[in-house]
C-alpha cells in the first residue's frame, strides 16, 4: 500500500520540473526583446548553423550577456554588430555585407544562372538547325491536303450523342 | 568530340572544388584580428592574483598566448607538446586560463606540469571575448610590436607546430 502510494507520488514528480528556455533573462523585457532580435542575426560560431538567439552553447550565452551589457550601456545595434565583426569576422553575420570579399558569394548564383541560360540557348539553337525544313513531294502534299479537307468522320455522331444527352 | 570534352571539363572543375572542400575545416573561421594590435588588458596572475599582467610587458619580445582551461579536453592533448616547447626555451608562452576556477586551473597545472612562463586568469572570459576566442584551445602568436601575427584555433599538433608556428616564430624573432 505504502509502496504504491510512493510510486504514484513519484509519477507526479515530473510535473514539478519546468522546461525553462534561457535562465539568463534580463530584468528588462524590452531590452531582452531587442537583444533577442539582434541575436537572431548572429551566427553561433560553435554550432554554426544556429543563431545566437536560440543556441544553448556557452559561447552564445556569453554573447547574449555581452549584448545585454552593451545595450544597457547605451550602445546601438549597429555598434554591437560592429564590435562582433571586429572580433569574430564577417562570418558571424547571417547576412554578410556586400563588399569586395563577399562579392563572389553574392554574384555566383547569377553567374551560374547566366552560364546555364547561355548553354541552353545555344543548345536549342543547334537543335533547331539540325532539324531543318521538311521538304514534301507533290504527292505527299496532295495527300495531306485531301486528308485535311475531308469532313471529319467522328464529328457528326459525336454531335448527335451530345444532343441526345 | 565536344560532347565528351565539355562534361569532362565540368566534372574536373567540380572535382577540384569538392576536393578542396574535403580538407577544409568549416569550424575554423579566419580571425579578423590577425595583423592588428593585440587588444590591451590587465589580468591577475593565476598563482599570485595580486600580481597583474598586461601584454605591454611583452613588447620587444615574440611570444605565444595559449588559451586553455581545466575543463577543456583538447587542451590535454596539446599539453605535452607545450611542455616540450617550453623545455626548448624557444619562445615564451603565456597561458590564459579561460573561464575557469583558479583552484581547478592550478590543480591541472600542478598535476600535468606547467609549460607557461606566466599564467593569467580570465575568470569571466571577457579578455577571451576581446580576442575572439570561441573554441578553446586557441593560440596567438604576437610579435615584438604587440601585433597578432597568427592565430591557431584548436589544439597544437606536431604538424602545425612544425609547419605553422615555429617558422613564423623564427621569422619574427629575426626581425
Amino acid at each position: 500500500m505504502m509502496r504504491n502510494l510512493l510510486l504514484l507520488l513519484l509519477c507526479l514528480l515530473p510535473t514539478l520540473t519546468f522546461a525553462g528556455e534561457a535562465k539568463d533573462i534580463a530584468d528588462d523585457p524590452v531590452l531582452e526583446h531587442r537583444m533577442m532580435l539582434l541575436a537572431e542575426k548572429v551566427r553561433c560560431l560553435v554550432c554554426q548553423s544556429e543563431p545566437v538567439s536560440n543556441s544553448h552553447s556557452d559561447w552564445s550565452k556569453d554573447v547574449r550577456q555581452i549584448m545585454r551589457e552593451k545595450m544597457k550601456a547605451g550602445a546601438t545595434d549597429q555598434e554591437i554588430m560592429d564590435m562582433l565583426v571586429e572580433r569574430f569576422g564577417k562570418s558571424v553575420l547571417f547576412d554578410p555585407p556586400v563588399d569586395r570579399e563577399t562579392m563572389p558569394l553574392w554574384l555566383a548564383p547569377f553567374i551560374l544562372l547566366l552560364l546555364g541560360g547561355l548553354g541552353l540557348f545555344y543548345q536549342l539553337k543547334k537543335r533547331r538547325s539540325q532539324v531543318g525544313e521538311a521538304v514534301l513531294s507533290v504527292q505527299d502534299e496532295q495527300r495531306a491536303s485531301s486528308l485535311l479537307n475531308e469532313p471529319a468522320l467522328n464529328e457528326k455522331p459525336a454531335a448527335n450523342k451530345d444532343s441526345q444527352a | 568530340m565536344m560532347r565528351f570534352i565539355l562534361p569532362l571539363v565540368i566534372f574536373l572543375i567540380l572535382s577540384v572544388f569538392l576536393y578542396k572542400g574535403l580538407g577544409r575545416d568549416t569550424r575554423e573561421v579566419p580571425s579578423p584580428l590577425v595583423g592588428k594590435a593585440a587588444p590591451a588588458f590587465v589580468l591577475p596572475q593565476l598563482y599570485e592574483p595580486t600580481k597583474k599582467f598586461s601584454p605591454q610587458e611583452m613588447l620587444g619580445k615574440v611570444w605565444l598566448m595559449n588559451v586553455w582551461a581545466s575543463w577543456c579536453g583538447a587542451c590535454k592533448d596539446e599539453h605535452p607538446l607545450l611542455l616540450e616547447l617550453s623545455r626548448q626555451n624557444i619562445v615564451p608562452i603565456v597561458g590564459l586560463d579561460y573561464k575557469d576556477k583558479a583552484e581547478d586551473g592550478q590543480m591541472t597545472l600542478n598535476k600535468a606540469g606547467n609549460p607557461y612562463t606566466l599564467v593569467i586568469a580570465d575568470a569571466d572570459g571577457k579578455v577571451g571575448f576581446d580576442y575572439g576566442v570561441y573554441g578553446v584551445p586557441e593560440t596567438y602568436l604576437i610579435d615584438k610590436k604587440g601585433m597578432i601575427a597568427f592565430k591557431l584555433i584548436g589544439a597544437v599538433t606536431p604538424e602545425n607546430l612544425r609547419e605553422k608556428i615555429l617558422p613564423r616564430v623564427a621569422e619574427l624573432q629575426a626581425k
